[in-house]
């Protein structure tokens, strides 16, 4: 049985851009997963794509358990979209925005009301409620367009970045919300730019670049698949480097590499924190001081490089907005 | 977590009702929001009336309508043409504000919702409707103060001036569907603006608004003549009771009020199916 969002082979042209080409997916129900790649990759897309705000040239997507393509209509009642873009009208209060979408979700006036009321309590918003949201700092804003995407407590979510831009202070903020609600049984599909949000929210990530999905799989196994971990040595005397380099070599699954300038020697291992002690006690024997000795495990960010060939970028060049990393 | 829980949402009613009440919310919310920006309602009445002040004492004098050289007659026979050109300028407001939402996400937030499709611009040209409303008001009392009076040329009654402002109302409606196509067709609110406004000109320039068409040349005269928008300045002059009512042979000029209505409803029907068949497919 297909998962709450499925999709196969999705392809979306614009003119000679092939934006999508072929993306398939399969998020179970309940779960989170993590639509990771640089920009231009296709992440937006297929969140558009999967809402029914683009029509894909082929490929097949259900949602809910709803053909998006054939039924647009009865999936638009099952989702939340949660945009890059706090999509929530500026004029217009908070209560107001959020009253407006629900009535629009055909709920009646009386109860978008209440439900308005609820959520503006729940994301921390009653103070400024009544306000016109253009006073509202970036976080609150949001807040409240999460709040909007959350009105008739939908069973399947997307986020598209829902935290670029954001301080850490409201990430953190928008990740407890974000955990809560996959917690009570709702199925996400967020995108991001940042590698540790989706280490952090996500069960599954799948890696798009040029509208394809090129690598998926738990935080875990996209990691060990770009390799283990890794030793890393910073020797206090420059001189030491070429004798560390030996103990190094005896210890080591693969070839030493050495940055001369910040003293600093890495070298892949398998055997975990036993062989970090080991290191370190024949390190002592020959009399070798260290700055600092640990054992790394590859980031996402590495299995991006891996994986891409080049690093996740931060800079959000499709707005002309820095994204604060 | 009780924030959280599900909130059924109610299953799709008859799509007539749905579209109407749709469209109220939008339209509800695009009022809310003219009123918390009242500066955009003066700017929209400063021009017109800045333009029947000018017309009126600039040009006054040295205008002939129908044979008469009288500034006061010029006066009378102006005000027609400018409460028309004063509808059809809402256009370029409502074209803005449809590519405002476009810009700023919140088109596609309405379109991931289970929404009547058409209620977004619907709901955007009625509050713009109100809104002319508002502006014809004002500029009628302006007109009253500089001297504008029905009946001055012709017999006119209560129900006769009401129809000339329903004609004006209709012909507002209309174009404001006009510029909710350009509003979705264009990739800045800045471009909305200025795309919505450059056309306007040679449209209410080319008709009978501000000058007898029988000084013009005669295949411009002829444009002027079947101009949709002179249609609806010749109804209101006929039922104003005012002067400078054109003696044209053409369909439209003889049967003014018919060309009104059927002209703006033409241009609804058309504007609304294209605009609607956009917003579907709409990308920001």
């Amino acid at each position: 049985m297909p998962g709450a969002i499925y999709a196969e082979g999705l392809v979306k042209t614009f003119g000679d851009v092939r934006a999508l080409d072929g993306v398939d997916l399969d998020v179970p129900e309940g779960t989170v997963l993590g639509l990771l790649g640089p920009n231009g990759a296709g992440k937006t897309t297929t969140v558009r794509c999967l809402t029914t705000l683009l029509r894909p040239d082929s490929g097949s997507a259900v949602v809910a358990g709803i053909d998006v393509l054939k039924h647009p209509d009865a999936v638009r009642r099952s989702i939340g979209l949660s945009g890059q873009f706090a999509a929530v009208d500026e004029y217009l209060t908070g209560r107001e925005n959020l009253q407006m979408v629900g009535q629009l979700y055909q709920m009646r006036a009386k109860a978008a009301k209440a439900r308005a009321a609820e959520l503006l309590e729940q994301f921390d918003l009653t103070d400024a409620a009544d306000r016109p949201t253009k006073t509202y700092s970036g976080g609150m804003r949001r807040r409240l367009d999460l709040a909007a995407a959350l009105v008739v407590s939908p069973p399947v979510m997307f986020m598209d970045e829902p935290t670029t831009g954001l301080d850490p202070r409201n990430r953190q903020m928008l990740w407890d919300v974000i955990k809560r609600l996959v917690s009570g049984g709702t199925t996400l599909l967020l995108t991001t730019q940042y590698l540790e949000e989706a280490d952090h929210l996500a069960h599954d990530i799948a890696v798009v670049n040029h509208g394809r999905v090129i690598a998926k799989g738990t935080s875990d196994q996209l990691k060990a698949r770009t390799g283990g971990e890794r030793v890393e040595v910073v020797v206090h005397e420059r001189e030491d480097i070429p004798a560390a380099s030996e103990v190094l070599r005896g210890f080591g699954k693969g070839e030493t590499t050495v940055e001369d300038h910040m003293r600093q020697l890495t070298v892949p291992v398998t055997g975990g924190a036993k062989l970090l002690a080991e290191v370190i006690r024949e390190l002592d024997t020959r009399g070798i001081e260290i700055d600092d000795i640990g054992l790394r495990r590859p980031t996402l960010d590495d299995v991006f490089l891996s994986l891409t060939g080049h690093v996740a970028e931060v800079k959000d060049e499709e707005n002309g907005k820095e994204a604060v990393k | 977590m009780s924030a959280l829980d599900a909130v059924r949402v109610a299953p799709s009613t008859n799509p007539v009702s749905q579209s109407v009440r749709d469209s109220m919310v939008v339209a509800k919310r695009n009022l809310i929001r003219m009123s918390r920006i009242p500066e955009m309602i003066i700017y929209g009445l400063i021009q017109p009336i800045m333009f029947v002040v000018l017309f009126t004492y600039v040009f006054g004098g040295s205008m002939q309508i129908g044979g008469s050289t009288s500034a006061e007659d010029y006066k009378n026979f102006l005000m027609a043409g400018i409460f028309a050109q004063t509808v059809t300028f809402a256009t370029a407001s409502s074209g803005a504000g449809i590519a405002d939402d476009m810009h700023k996400g919140l088109i596609d937030r309405f379109r991931s919702l289970p929404m009547a499709r058409g209620a977004v611009l619907t709901g955007r040209t009625f509050a713009d409707l109100v809104q002319t409303a508002l502006t014809l008001v004002v500029l009628a009392v302006v007109a009253l103060l500089v001297g504008w009076r029905v009946g001055s040329d012709g017999d006119t009654d209560a129900g006769r001036v009401l129809g000339a402002f329903g004609l004006l109302l209709l012909l507002g409606y209309a174009f404001t569907w006009i510029g909710a196509l350009i509003g979705m067709s264009v990739s800045t609110p800045e471009a909305a603006t200025s795309s919505g406004l450059i056309w306007l000109f040679p449209v209410t320039f080319i008709s009978n608004a501000f000058v007898d068409t029988s000084h013009m040349t005669p295949w411009l005269r002829h444009v002027a003549d079947w101009n949709p928008f002179s249609a609806t300045v010749q109804a209101c002059r006929e039922l104003f009771g005012n002067p400078g009512v054109s003696p044209s042979d053409a369909w439209p000029m003889q049967h003014p009020v018919w060309a009104s209505l059927i002209y703006s409803l033409l241009i609804i029907v058309i504007f609304r199916t294209l605009s609607v068949r956009k917003y579907r497919s709409a990308t920001a």
